[in-house]
């Protein structure tokens, strides 16, 4: 099964992809900010405010998604030993990264006009910290580490030890009295949000994704060609 | 109504500083990861334009190498 996951196979998908991805994303993206700046309804409550969600929260979102996916790629390399899903890891990261940070400044942001403060050391925005430190752990391990078996372990490492912090993320609001407020969307139960601002969060959420999307694809390409350069250097 | 749009009730400031920061994060990583993908591609060109003959069609043999080379030309 894992041969269809060999690099020479995925290349001839993944050097076309990232131009149809680009159009796809700006496509998208347009549509979103237009439903985010001036279809969508301000809040009763927050006023123009809440239009901040729109960057915020996919943010959040991509970021602990990605975070989940390095994990569990991580874990099936170490248990398959396929140098692969390494690979695919660590083209995923810098995106996740940027999520994270992204998510953190536009909190910020958003903290200001609601609750009077661009920061608070509540359980949420704590984690969400704690998890932009994992990311750049995991990044600066693989700049760090040359030996491809140091490397594979130790970011493994890194992320099994950071996952913890998922949950913590997700059950934070519940968990404990946070400034930030509990979930306006549940998979399992009705959520609170209205489907006017729901759309434009949705289609925002499907152009981040494809931005990641794109950002992987570009980095996995050049991995595969620093492979390939070395394979050159041994000819 | 362009000012209305601006303004957002007085929280223009903060929503189009955050939708701001979001696409210079985003434009920063795709320029920074494209300049990475180009510096790799240019150094397997340059490597493999110094190979001999021999060595280089031992390397052309393999389906990947041809597709960077293609990918390289039409960029």
């Amino acid at each position: 099964m894992f041969k269809l996951l060999e690099p020479n196979k995925i290349f001839q998908i993944t050097s076309k992809a990232p131009r149809y991805v680009l159009f796809l994303f700006v496509v998208v993206l347009t549509v979103g900010l237009t439903e985010a700046l001036i279809l969508s309804p301000e809040d009763y409550k927050q006023s123009d405010a809440v239009r901040i969600m729109y960057v915020h929260v996919p943010s959040a979102w991509i970021s602990l998604g990605i975070f989940s996916s390095i994990t569990l790629l991580s874990i099936s390399g170490f248990i398959f030993k396929n140098k692969n899903f390494f690979l695919i890891a660590k083209s995923l990261a810098s995106s996740g990264f940027v999520f994270n940070i992204i998510a953190l400044v536009t909190g910020a942001i958003w903290g200001k006009p609601t609750w009077g403060t661009w920061w608070a050391w509540d359980a949420r925005i704590t984690s969400m910290l704690i998890l932009a430190l994992f990311f750049a752990l995991y990044l600066i391990a693989w700049r760090i580490y040359e030996k491809e078996e140091k490397v594979f372990k130790i970011t493994t490492f890194i992320t099994v030890i950071g996952i913890i912090n998922v949950p913590i993320i997700k059950y934070s609001v519940d968990w404990w009295n946070t400034l930030h407020q509990p979930a306006s969307i549940n998979l399992l139960t009705k959520s609170s949000i209205h489907s006017s601002m729901l759309f434009p969060l949705l289609i925002m959420t499907a152009a981040f994704a494809l931005f990641s999307l794109l950002i992987f694809l570009m980095k996995y390409n050049t991995e595969l060609i620093k492979i390939k350069n070395k394979g050159l250097d041994r000819l | 109504m362009i000012n209305e749009l601006l303004f957002m009730n007085g929280y223009g400031t903060y929503v189009l500083s955050a939708f701001g920061f979001t696409l210079l994060s985003f434009s920063s990583l795709y320029f920074i990861t494209k300049l990475q993908f180009a510096k790799e591609q240019n150094k397997f060109v340059a490597k493999f334009g110094s190979l001999d003959s021999e060595k280089a069609n031992s390397a052309k043999s393999q389906r990947i190498n041809k597709e960077i080379l293609a990918d390289a030309t039409n960029n």
